[in-house]
Parts: C-alpha cells; structure tokens; sequence
C-alpha cells in the first residue's frame, strides 16, 4: 500500500489568545496589525493528526491548503518545517471579504482541482471567527461525506476510516468511506514541533510572489530544488465564479458589534451545609453556567 | 508560549560571537556539504539563521513542554520495571519532543544523519534545556557520547552507532564509576576480556553512580589488560542495550536532578566493541569524554543559575514589605546584582570556552582529512591549550557560582523559598551536583593550577590585555592590570618557596585569581560589544578585585607550619 494523499486545511489567523489593549479597533472589529499571525490553534491539531496517518503508513503525502493574503504562505512553512510535504496558497484580491460560503466555495473548487485524495483534515473552527462552517460547507459542496469534532483517528484503510468524536457529554466512535473531510476538535492532542532538519530543508520556500519581493542571494536555490516553491491560485486557476466570491459572494452582513462587559449584578450569602451546597449546584445546572 | 532561546537575548550575543565566522566556516569546510545534504548551510549567513532557527524549536520545547514537567519529574523520578529504567512521564513526553524535533545528534557529521552544529551551538542548546529541567539536560546531553565514538572509534563502529543516536533518537550513557574508582578512575576493576573463539569483548564487573545507565547506547571504562593496575590498562567499550547482558541493580535516590537515573549496574558476560586502540581508554578517550561532560556541566550550571535569577527577580519585585517592594532595600538589589553579575560572567567564561573546544576539535578533524599548514597546527595547538586549562576552570567557578546563586535565590524568598510551593527549592538541590560530579570543585583545580603554574592564563590574559577598547572602558582595564600585577607577584612568591604541599594548599585560591582576571577581561569585551554589559563588568570587576586581595593576603600570612594546625 502506497500511503495516503492527505489534505490539511489551514488559516492564518490573529493571535486572539494574546490579546493586548489594542486588539480592538474603536468601530469593534479585530485590530489585525496589533496581533500578531498564527497558524490556527485547531489546523495545528488537524496537521499533527494527519501528520500521524503519515508517520503510520509511508508514503502517504500531506499537502496545507491555505487561503490568504501573501503572507499567509508562512503557515504553508510552518507546516512543511512540521512534517507536511508541500503546500498550496488560494490568494486573489477578489477574495477579500469573503464568509464562510464564498470560502467554503474557493476552498471546494481547490479540493476538487486537487483529486484524487483520500482524506482531509481541517481545524474545527478558527479563534478568529469561531464559526465552524467552513469544513462542513466545503465537504457539502464536494459531495463527500465530514466527521466532525474528531479527537483521534483510531485507524485508517484505503476503505474507510474509523474516528473518535469528542462530544459534549462523551465521545463517539464513527466509521466513514474515502474521501471524507475531518474536522478536529481542541481536545485532540497538540501539534509536534518544528523538525530541525526540515526547517533547514524548507526556510528558503517561497512563492512567486514572495520571491519577486525578496532581493536575498537564495533565489537561484529555487531552480534547483523544486520543493522550494510554493504554489499560488488565483481564481482563473481555480474556474471560479466571481460572483460567488469575495463581497458579491457573501451574505453574511454584520448588522452591529457591541462591547460586551460582564459584571456581577447580585450576589448571594450560602452556608457549608450539604444541602445548601447541593442546592446551589442545582441552581447553576439550571440556568446553564455549569453542565 | 514561553520561548527559553527567544526570551534571553544574552544567548545570541553569544552565538553571535566574532570568531563563530572562523568557527563555522572551518567546521562547514566552506560549505561544501550544500549540494550533497538539502539541509546543508549554503554560507556563513545561512548556517547562523539555521543555528537561530533550531535553537527557538529548543526553546520552545523546553519552555512549554520541559519546564511544565519539571517539577512532576522532580517528585515522581524514574524507577526499576522489569530490570529497566522507565523514565517519569515528562521525561519521556520531553525526550519524545526533541526526538521528534531531530534534536538528537545535532554536533554529529551529516552523513550520519546529524546537523554538524558547532560546540557552540550544542552547548547553548544544552544551557536552554538545563534552565527548563537541570535533571533532564542530563538525559539529553549525554549524546556527548555519540561525539566521543565520532572522534575516537572505526569507521564500522560509527556506522552501526551513530545514525542510532541521529535517527532513532537513542540514549547515552558514560559508565566510568566504580564502587572503588570515583575521583581516582585508574582503580578501574572491570574486567573486559577478549572472547578470541567469537572474536569479540566480553565485559563483566559492577558499575555504579551510572548517569542514565539504562541508555541504549554505553560507553564503558573498564581492564582490558590483564595483570595491570593503573591507567595504562584500561579500554574504552560500546556496549548495546539490545543484548540485555546488564542487570539494574538499584536506582540512587538522590537530593536533586531526581528524574536522571542514577544506577547501580552489573555487567555479566555482556558483548561490547572496543573504541579506539587497547589501553588508551583512560589516557586519551575519557579524558576527551570528561572535558566535553564538564564543559555541559558548565551550561547545566548556567542554565541552572539564570533559572535562579530570574526567579529571584520575579520574587524581589512582587514580594512587598514595610510598605515597598523588596526588592528596592539595598541588602536586596545587592544580592540580585551579584547574582546577575555573577550569571553573566559564567556565561561568558562558558561560551569562550567552548570556541576554544571548537576551535581546536575542528582542526584536529581537518587535519584527518589533509595536512594542516604550519599556522593552522599553530592555532590548534594554542586553542588546545586554552581549552585544556579553561575546561576546569570553567567547571569549577560556574558550578560554584551556580550554588550561590540559588543559595541566594531561596535567600530572597525568605521562608517561602524553603517551601516546595516555587520552583527555587528544586534548583538549589539541582545545583548542588554540578560541583561534584565529572569531578569535584577540587580536582578541578588540580587540572587548573597547570594553567596558573605553565602561565597559560596569564598568556591569554595579556592577550586580552591588548584588545582596543572604548575610553570608558579603559578605567577597567587599569584595574585588571593592578589585579594581574599582584597574581603574577602572588604565584612567584608562592612556586618559590618549592613547596609542593604549600602549593596545593594554595591551589584553589591561586587559579580563583586568575578565574577572577579573566571573567573581568571577557566582561568588558562583552561590553565593547554592548554597552549594557559595561555595568556588570564595573561590578564584577569591583568585587574581584577585593577577593583577590583577601586572597593575597591570606596567602601572605601563611605558611607551610600552619598546615601543621590546618591538618587533622
């Protein structure tokens, strides 16, 4: 068995964990030039697993499927310095503006520009956004089977795969044929670190773009060692349709943004009975703050 | 997302050294290895982004994953299954991290899957993981034993060895210490046999304080000369843990560096390969092995004492009494300063030591290759000798400072600093090994004293003497002059007198002056190449220059009758 083509779906996004005093702009939307870029929490969680189907069966390739501006060719080297064998950047201006729809539309004609595969991993949600659409709208525009919330890959043949889901109140076992899209919950375990000798191997990656700003000594590495250029698609590359994309392709219109600050408004005197103490569990599994 | 490489710029002033360009330059053999290795240095400029670049994938992992485990190491330790040595859970999270990150190996030749790194770079990447978990860095540094078999063994031998190390991630162990052999190694015992029907070594004997004995891979002193008694008998064998030919007799517990196995091991008819040639074993080979483990001693204790520090100063500065933070009383800035002075010049003495390493190691090897010119045997020969004398003198002042320095560290905590509640307890008991093992503060300066009795220090202090220097700094350079005036008036008077006892009784103090002078000197170099390093260097300086005093004059004041009194 040769291995298996594996896809891992990846963003670019503001560091929202790290959040400093500037990371809001006045009119509420997310300061992105205060924050700085990270790979996506939960992608990272997408590559270490699919990066452990490879380690289990050789010969299997993994490729990072990124859509951004230029810059976000950094994930695609951060994801080759982890293991992942290349990568491919969607970036187009016509993108800008773009929801989960018009995403999940470039995303899907990039999958299907790509086939044949046999799975794709894609992070559950991205900290910028936290919508969780964008792997399932792409596997429905596809037409192949998603798993969501996965926290292990429990085994995988060229006939299906079987995975572990993490849900609310347990977890849940599934099997599905190949191709699916895999999306991968927080609970799954963290990425690997960056490989010393890959880094070395791949540092120098670049796309074109990137390569026609750069003015180091390196470029002329970029005929000889193939492997160091990172493809970019645009929309002609994909057939898209423009009116699917970008602004014109994106429904979502965000009416308004408020500033929401918590502060306690009451506050309640209890004893250390057990009763007393059972009483107020109750209370808060009702109105939902725990459970 | 602490980085330990990222968060303490100190460690590129170093690696960013002058003479790293010579260093890599001579190791990269003008970077002839970049068509045949894709990971491979294209120039100088190239190999220093690469050695950057791979010393933040060490910091990130030992400031998220093995500083996080180091205290759950500290208490759960390692212990005996089935005659193996299973590591606490961090450890073996830790160790599984860097193997995965390609970090095992990282001085050895490409060729045998490595990244060729200098000294240098190793040795900053073994101060980072001290810093995270001292125990652990053990663990990890004893990888130094894949450099020994690189420099010493046949070409059969480092096939079958070394790519174990780089691919597989395979632990080392150095297996000198005997029940009767500690300081004094030529009382060696063990027996290696040569099994001429199966042609191979046999080894039999008991080892014992054995570093991480269960490793995969040992390096193990033992007799191979039948009827001998001293140094000239002993060989240097491998011996793999695949052949299960050694039965772990105990784990030692220990007062710190509680998650490196340290182990009591029987040796019965266990098959080995010999390093080397017969009876060079001690002379040559573990000599060699001794010099780079004190040399990772030196950064373990580095590590060890910027952990310290920094825990030290996070204390002073949120701790509030008599209405202010402690850390704005005099007799508490005082000791935080002597700490940082204290820490920045280990470091420095650390990192010229391991250039010299790297510069006379890399000759030797070059000079496997094709014949030196006569500057260059010129050059391995004085940085060989540097190296031979700063090696102890390194080991001996940074593991000493390292102890005071988390002496210190508690002391600014007061009592909660005795309590197992911050991280400060556990550095002191890690501390407390680095001025024993690989030789105690001790022998160290009977391996030093050379450097003060052949004047191969005040060789190299004259040289720093010559550096230009900006006029600021120049008031320093008086002072250390005055210093080395009264070092070199002091040893005369002392070598005079041809008393060999009198000489050892002073030994100590003797090669301290000299450690004193030559921190001073490397301290006003860091600050002509950072003025923020000019302060430390004025406080060193300051301090040093009244403990050689006292030193002077308690030599002065002594005799060889006073001995009689000293003597028990």
């Amino acid at each position: 068995m040769k291995g298996f083509k594996i896809i891992v779906l990846a963003k670019q996004v503001p560091d929202t964990r790290n959040v400093g005093k500037d990371a809001m702009k006045a009119n509420g939307t997310v300061n992105r030039a205060a924050l700085p870029a990270v790979f996506n929490p939960e992608d990272l969680k997408a590559l270490e697993q699919a990066l452990r189907v490879k380690d289990n069966h050789p010969g299997s390739t993994v490729t990072i499927l990124t859509m951004g501006p230029g810059r976000a060719a950094e994930i695609i080297r951060e994801g080759l310095y982890r293991g992942a064998d290349d990568g491919i950047l969607i970036t187009d201006r016509k993108f800008a503006g773009s929801d989960t729809l018009a995403t999940s539309y470039a995303i899907s004609l990039a999958i299907k520009k790509m086939a044949p595969y046999d799975i794709i991993f894609g992070g559950r949600q991205a900290i910028d956004g936290d919508t969780a659409q964008v792997g399932p709208q792409a596997a429905e525009k596809i037409g192949i089977p998603q798993i969501t919330y996965c926290e292990e890959v429990i085994s995988i043949s060229k006939k299906n795969v079987r995975i572990k889901r993490r849900l609310e109140r347990g977890v849940e076992t599934v099997e599905s044929p190949l191709p699916v899209l895999v999306t991968v919950h927080g609970s799954a375990p963290d990425c690997r670190s960056r490989n010393g000798k890959l880094l070395m191997k791949y540092k120098h990656a670049e796309t074109v773009t990137e390569m026609q700003d750069n003015t180091d000594d390196y470029l002329a590495l970029h005929d000889t060692r193939p492997y160091l250029n990172i493809q970019e698609w645009t929309v002609d590359d994909l057939n898209a349709d423009e009116a699917w994309l970008g602004l014109s392709g994106s429904p979502t219109k965000v009416k308004k943004v408020t500033n929401v600050v918590f502060t306690a408004k009451e506050s309640k005197v209890m004893g250390d009975k057990d009763e007393e103490i059972e009483e107020l569990i109750k209370e808060l599994l009702e109105n939902h703050t725990i459970g | 997302m602490p980085n330990f490489y990222n968060d303490n710029k100190h460690l590129k002033f170093h690696l960013s050294h002058p003479l790293m360009k010579k260093i890599i330059s001579l190791r990269e053999r003008d970077f002839k290895e970049k068509e045949e290795f894709d990971y491979a240095p294209l120039d100088f400029e190239d190999a220093m982004d690469s050695y950057e670049k791979v010393l933040e994938i060490v910091g990130d992992i030992s400031g998220n994953i093995i500083n996080e485990n180091a205290a759950s190491v500290d208490k759960e330790g390692p212990s005996i299954v089935n005659n193996e040595v299973k590591y606490a859970s961090g450890t073996q999270e830790n160790y599984e991290a860097l193997k995965k990150a390609g970090l095992i190996g990282l001085s050895l030749p490409r060729k045998f899957g490595g990244l060729n790194f200098a000294n240098t770079a190793f040795v900053v990447a073994n101060e980072i993981v001290s810093r995270a978990d001292a125990g652990f860095a053990n663990i990890w540094g004893l990888q130094d034993c894949a450099e020994t078999i690189n420099e010493f063994a046949d070409e059969d031998i480092k096939a079958e060895f070394l790519p174990k190390f780089s691919y597989e991630g395979a632990t080392g162990a150095m297996d000198l210490t005997e029940p009767d052999a500690g300081s004094d190694l030529q009382a060696v015992q063990f027996k290696a046999t040569y099994d001429k029907e199966n042609d191979q070594w046999i080894l039999n004997g008991v080892k014992r304080f054995i570093t991480n004995g269960d490793a995969d891979i040992s390096l193990v002193l033992a007799r191979s000369e039948e009827d001998t008694i001293d140094a000239r008998g002993l060989s240097l064998f491998v011996y793999d843990r695949s052949h299960k030919a050694v039965t772990i007799r105990r784990i030692e517990n220990k007062l710190g560096i509680k998650g490196s196995p340290t182990c009591e091991l029987v040796f019965k008819n266990a098959p080995a390969k010999l390093i080397g040639s017969r009876k060079f074993g001690l002379i040559k080979y573990v000599m060699s092995l001794m010099n780079a483990a004190r040399l990772g001693i030196g950064a373990q204790s580095v590590g060890i004492a910027e952990a310290a520090y920094r825990e030290a100063l996070k204390y002073a500065q949120e701790r509030s009494q008599f209405g202010k933070a402690i850390i704005q009383f005099p007799a508490v800035y005082e000791m935080l300063s002597v700490i940082k002075v204290k820490l920045f010049g280990i470091r420095s003495l650390l990192y010229e030591t391991s250039r010299f390493v790297d510069m006379y190691k890399t000759y030797q090897k070059i000079s496997e290759e094709r014949t030196l010119d006569s500057e260059e045997r010129q050059e391995m020969k004085k940085y060989q000798k540097m190296a031979d004398v700063y090696t102890p003198l390194l080991k001996m002042i940074s593991s000493e400072y390292c102890n005071q320095i988390a002496y210190d560290a508690i002391q600014i905590h007061g009592g909660t600093g005795y309590m197992k509640d911050f991280p400060v307890e556990r550095l002191y008991r890690d501390a407390r090994i680095t001025s024993i093992y690989e030789g105690t503060t001790q022998l160290q300066v009977v391996a030093a004293i050379k450097g003060v009795t052949t004047e191969a220090y005040l060789l190299r202090i004259k040289e720093y003497e010559k550096e230009s220097l900006r006029p600021e700094l120049v008031f320093l350079r008086k002072t250390l002059i005055k210093m080395t005036e009264e070092y070199e008036q002091t040893v005369r008077n002392v070598i005079e007198l041809k008393d060999e006892e009198l000489l050892d009784f002073h030994a100590r103090r003797l090669v301290e002056m000299a450690g004193n002078i030559i921190i001073g000197y490397l301290l006003v170099l860091d600050a002509m190449r950072d003025e923020e390093y000019q302060n430390a260097a004025e406080v060193f300086i300051k301090r040093a220059e009244a403990n050689n005093k006292e030193k002077v004059y308690y030599i002065n004041i002594t005799e060889n009758r006073d001995l009689g009194i000293i003597r028990q």
